[in-house]
């Protein structure tokens, strides 16, 4: 059985290229939207590229930004400073 | 000029390791034991405290930054909401009554969550940890001043939120909340990371402060959901906190595994219970409703604890036990809660009513194993009074659960259809639970449990009469004298919704705002 991890973001402009970064790099994720909202989830792990972003903004992207906009998430973390990872190691 | 200055900072894992290591030193004027007195004595044992990560890598100058980011942000909608009279855009006045839960009921706790964090971040060995639980503290006090500001905008419009901190510690049903947090508080430091960080934020915060604000958006309340999001990016912080702790309990010293599932078990239902009242915001008091919450608790705690527990399965951890009850109870716990809310709230600083046909509608289709057999003829029974001018109050006090604090109003597990009761002797007492687990956790430590202050008991004691009341008077009217230790206007504050100041002053404003 598939464990999913999860991330959750305020629907914000600011929010956007995050969300499209994740969708375009995690295959098997699935955006759910409720008011005020979008939650994420993926089989296993869901990883977040900084240059991803980036590519998206045309600017530079530091990604502790997140914090700003993030509402939920579940799974263990690995973060530097260009990737961002959920994952369950079992 | 060319200023390329970003690639000299250290890494994110370096600037993390300089602001959180070395930081501590070994005390020579006194021992470490008499400077650090409460990180042992509850039979954690931690061999290199160096092992504790913040995944999150936060340093202090990153935190202040953000932190300072997300205040101007909510700030700037607060303004604009208070400005703007925006309470008037929200889509019925029974919406605000969950808001008066949530100031009188949660946002207490963000300040003894704040006291709480200071404590232990004051008490642990490990510098690492000291930080985490710093930062933690400062947050939830954030968290209590945002929450209080947000809200002030209802309270000069609305009743049941002018004195909450004075109910939070007099009220019988915050008491619960008020409780359960006491009760972590006075726990050592690695039983209260677990209570708080894990057992609270980890496994179940997600239901209050995620489904729950999206509902406030989708109730038109701009301000509370800024505010709660604003708070729960937080709390993902938090969170991953308290999955570190266990992690880092449990790889420290085999011996720890028992006390820690102990504790997951203890907590788990403690927290469970103190989100019975959450059930009922999102089930009855959410004009729009998002998602009900059979289903918040299936993908909060079904399948993300699942995840979880599955996980730390590697480290000889179960689930906790308390959880095939809890899965159980989301087709009844809203149900039930509501009922008791309904009957008592001639003693609530919070209005009730009986569902419209439209919302048992929804509620008969989320819940189609028990709302239109168990609960529903209840509340038809409820509405016919009401036409008939009899709307039911209950005037008795009811019996409470010991451990939780809830009246026992929860159905045995497989027979929804009967009140489970549990009773434990103590000492030549008794005392009464509504559970399995809340008595099993009374019977581990009747020392502490035997000490609770049971807001009925105290009422039965005459400890809840303002100062000077005589009780053997001519005329004494305990539940009036009890409102007014309270300080809950009666008439105002209290009884149903239909009839109400608030639902006649809403009625005005909107009109107001919506004719010359």
């Amino acid at each position: 059985m598939s464990n999913n991890v999860f991330i959750a973001f305020q629907s914000t402009d600011e929010s956007r290229p995050v969300i499209e970064a994740i969708m375009a790099d995690n295959p098997g994720a699935v955006a759910v939207e409720s008011p005020g909202m979008v939650k994420i989830d993926s089989p296993d792990r869901l990883t977040i590229r900084r240059d991803s972003i980036e590519e998206r903004t045309g600017t530079r992207f530091d990604l502790q930004q997140i914090h700003l906009n993030l509402i939920t998430l579940s799974g263990y973390i690995d973060e530097d400073d260009d990737q961002f990872t959920l994952s369950w190691r079992s | 000029m060319d200023t390329r200055t970003t690639k000299s900072r250290l890494g994110l894992k370096d600037r993390y390791a300089a602001m959180t290591r070395g930081l501590g030193w070994q005390t020579t004027y006194q021992p470490m034991d008499k400077v650090f007195p409460y990180d042992r004595y509850e039979g954690i044992k931690i061999h290199d405290w160096d092992k504790w990560e913040d995944p999150f890598r936060l340093t202090m100058d990153a935190y202040w930054k953000y932190q300072g980011e997300k205040e101007k942000k909510l700030y700037a909608v607060i303004d604009a909401f208070q400005q703007n009279n925006g309470f008037l855009g929200i889509t019925d006045a029974r919406y605000v009554n969950a808001l008066k839960v949530f100031i009188d009921g949660v946002t207490p706790l963000e300040y003894n969550a704040h006291r709480g964090f200071a404590h232990v971040g004051r008490h642990f060995t490990g510098a690492g940890t000291r930080v985490a639980c710093q930062m933690q503290s400062i947050d939830e006090l954030r968290h209590y001043q945002t929450e209080t500001h947000s809200i002030s905008t209802y309270n000069k419009f609305f009743s049941g939120m002018h004195h909450a901190n004075h109910w939070h510690d007099r009220v019988w049903y915050l008491s619960v909340p008020k409780s359960f947090f006491e009760d972590a508080m006075t726990a050592g430091p690695f039983e209260f990371l677990t209570a708080i960080s894990y057992s609270f934020e980890y496994l179940l915060t997600n239901l209050l402060f995620v489904p729950f604000m999206s509902g406030a958006a989708y109730n038109g309340d701009m301000s509370t959901v800024t505010f709660g999001f604003s708070a729960q990016s937080d709390e993902s912080r938090h969170m991953t906190l308290g999955i570190e702790s266990i992690k880092f309990m449990l790889e420290q010293d085999p011996g720890n595994v028992p006390i820690v599932q102990r504790w997951m078990d203890k907590w788990f239902w403690r927290a469970y219970r103190v989100l019975t009242l959450v059930s009922m915001m999102m089930d009855y008091m959410l004009p729009k409703r998002v998602m009900s919450w059979k289903e918040a608790w299936e993908i909060y705690a079904e399948q993300n604890g699942g995840a979880l527990f599955r996980d730390l399965a590697r480290y000889g951890i179960r689930e906790p036990k308390g959880w095939r009850d809890a899965c159980e109870g989301k087709n009844h716990i809203s149900h039930q809660t509501w009922n008791v809310f309904y009957g008592y709230s001639g003693a609530t600083a919070l209005h009730t009513w009986v569902p419209k046909d439209d919302e048992m509608a929804w509620l008969s289709a989320k819940y189609p194993e028990s709302f239109d057999r168990l609960y529903r003829p209840r509340l038809e029974y409820y509405r016919e009074r009401q036409r008939q001018g009899r709307r039911f109050y209950n005037k008795t006090l009811p019996m409470l659960c010991t451990t939780c604090q809830i009246p026992m109003i929860f159905t045995e597990p497989g027979d929804p259809t009967k009140i489970c009761y549990r009773e434990s002797d103590y000492l030549g007492d008794k005392y009464h639970f509504c559970s399995d687990h809340c008595k099993e956790i009374f019977d581990h430590e009747p020392e502490k449990y035997v000490q609770s202050w049971l807001p009925v008991h105290q009422i039965y004691q005459g400890n809840c009469f303002p100062p000077g009341t005589d009780p053997t008077r001519p005329g004494f009217d305990p539940m009036a004298a009890v409102l007014d230790y309270y300080a809950l206007e009666d008439g105002r504050d209290n009884l149903d919704f239909e009839g109400s100041e608030d639902q006649k002053n809403f009625a005005t404003w909107r009109g107001l705002s919506q004719r010359n």
